[in-house]
């Protein structure tokens, strides 16, 4: 059935409860790979990748019993495509109220994709500091093959190989009705 | 109507809905970060440029559009009318044509006649933002006052606010009264006859009363707004002294103790001290005047943002 932007459904490859085993499953490689939640940051790309920040920082909680430092950034500002993507998008904020010269960043997003979006984020956070290190970590990687730029992700919730024309649609309930990852074919007109 | 500001000039708050306001603020507020930041810029705007171009003196305001320019990383020039060809006679429309031969993506225009800026919009394909003309407006004069009242009130609509002082020759009177009477709050000026326009009130539809001296006004308002007395045009006589002025007019902590406890007092700057403001309510812990230039660059900020950073949709 197709939606209200004329996509049409094709298959939920997750549901909340495989969503929350691969949050876990990214939490403990990210505190196996880093030996604990010493000096982690968790920095989430708005928008989806906010709450999956957050979900993967209480579950280091858990783990560790030590919360790691979570902070938000948003990449408008720092877009490749300001001139091309027609009326302005929307400005949110960033977010990150502790230094992070020496952390241990853990950038969070939904999907990689292009890897434009992780560039912006990278360029931004380097305006804030000099952190030891950075990773990445997301819920869906649609391969390498679509990557626009050498950036890969060091955890992955899942890799699905997927076509230009599909989008993959990661609903969260901050935002939408239900917990799930979709994929959607864009219909060739 | 609920669309946000899509526009690519911005000429005064007259022709803007709430919606637009509201989403121009709300911008703003994103962009504060920016300015607590060590580094204190972002790429957005790199490779656009933007002049300001002011036929009248001004310190703060070309200071605040400069580094709101800067900090976005476009490139910002200025031109004041003492080092510009129009002593040497050149016609406001040609000055614009020639800088817009030039190809800047903005012009910040400020000037002592009202229409400038919508004249030069008309000519010019670079985005024109309105940073005061005449006695008409200065719209981000008036959405930096809302974003420091936002802050300290966390609303504007139905708040009492009181416009003290020369209504007549004031732009940032004409801008506030238009934004916050479209956002709900109730604004009542005063000031001396001869500067508060009898017919003051058909300005706006609704929400705007003029009173007959000062106290009324202030009685239990929650935002006291002072003009600055513009001594440089006072050479016609609008009241007898500065002094009678003071007295009459003036905001003393006595007079602002007739406003609610939590009131705060706005002043657009350059403040005489002593004259409409006294020393010890500006530098009084209800004063936000330095606030209200911290969000100014904000402001700017968004505004260059919003009329540069993509084709209006």
């Amino acid at each position: 059935m197709a939606d209200e932007y004329g996509l049409v459904e094709k298959s939920k490859i997750m549901d909340a409860a495989r969503m929350k085993r691969a949050l876990s499953r990214l939490a403990s490689e990210i505190v196996e790979e880093n030996q604990g939640a010493k000096d982690l940051y968790i920095v989430g790309i708005r928008r989806r990748g906010v709450p999956l920040a957050e979900r993967i920082s209480a579950k280091i909680e858990e783990l560790e019993g030590e919360r790691p430092l979570y902070g938000i950034i948003d990449i408008t500002l720092y877009r490749d495509d300001l001139s091309t993507v027609g009326a302005n998008p929307i400005v949110n904020r960033t977010e990150l109220d502790t230094d992070i010269e020496d952390k241990k960043i853990i950038l969070v997003d939904d999907v990689l994709y292009t890897g434009r979006t992780i560039r912006a984020a990278l360029d931004q956070l380097m305006d804030f500091g000099r952190p030891k290190k950075v990773q990445l970590a997301v819920l869906i990687d649609r391969g390498r093959e679509h990557r626009e730029l050498p950036i890969q992700a060091d955890y992955i919730g899942k890799t699905v190989p997927t076509k230009k024309a599909e989008i993959i649609k990661v609903m969260l309930k901050e935002y939408d009705d239900e917990e799930a990852v979709w994929i959607y074919e864009r219909p060739i007109l | 109507m609920n669309k946000p500001f899509r526009r690519r000039d911005l000429l005064g708050i007259r022709n803007l809905s709430a919606a637009e306001i509201v989403g121009i603020l709300d911008t703003a507020e994103n962009f504060r970060e920016i300015n607590s930041r060590e580094i204190k810029k972002v790429p957005t705007l790199r490779g656009k440029t933007v002049i300001n171009l002011f036929f009248e003196n001004s310190t703060r305001t070309r200071t605040s559009f400069e580094l709101a320019a800067k900090r976005l990383s476009a490139d910002a020039i200025n031109i004041s009318v003492a080092s510009s060809s129009v002593v040497k006679g050149e016609t406001l429309i040609d000055t614009a044509m020639n800088l817009d031969a030039m190809s800047p993506d903005c012009i910040v225009v400020r000037h002592s006649s009202a229409g400038v800026p919508h004249q030069l919009a008309k000519v010019s394909k670079a985005a024109i933002i309105n940073a005061g003309d005449g006695a008409n407006e200065h719209p981000t004069q008036a959405l930096l006052d809302a974003m420091t009242i936002r802050e300290h009130k966390k609303k504007i609509e139905n708040l009492e606010v009181a416009i003290i002082g020369d209504i007549l020759h004031s732009r940032v009177a004409r801008s506030n009264i238009h934004l916050l009477t479209k956002l709900g709050a109730k604004v009542r000026v005063a000031g001396p006859k001869t500067l508060v326009p009898n017919d003051f009130a058909y300005l706006v539809e609704n929400n705007l009363e003029v009173c007959s001296n000062i106290e009324e006004a202030i009685e239990a308002a929650d935002v006291v707004m002072i003009l600055r007395i513009q001594r440089e045009r006072q050479d016609s006589a609008y009241f007898p002294t500065l002094r009678e002025y003071a007295i009459h007019y003036g905001l003393t902590q006595e007079r602002l103790n007739l406003a609610k406890p939590d009131a705060i007092v706005l002043h657009p700057g350059p403040m005489n001290r002593g004259i409409e403001i006294a020393s010890e309510v500006a530098d009084g812990s209800r004063s936000l005047i330095l606030d209200q230039v911290k969000y100014g660059v904000a402001v700017r900020m968004a505004v260059l943002y919003l009329a540069t950073g993509g084709n209006p949709g």
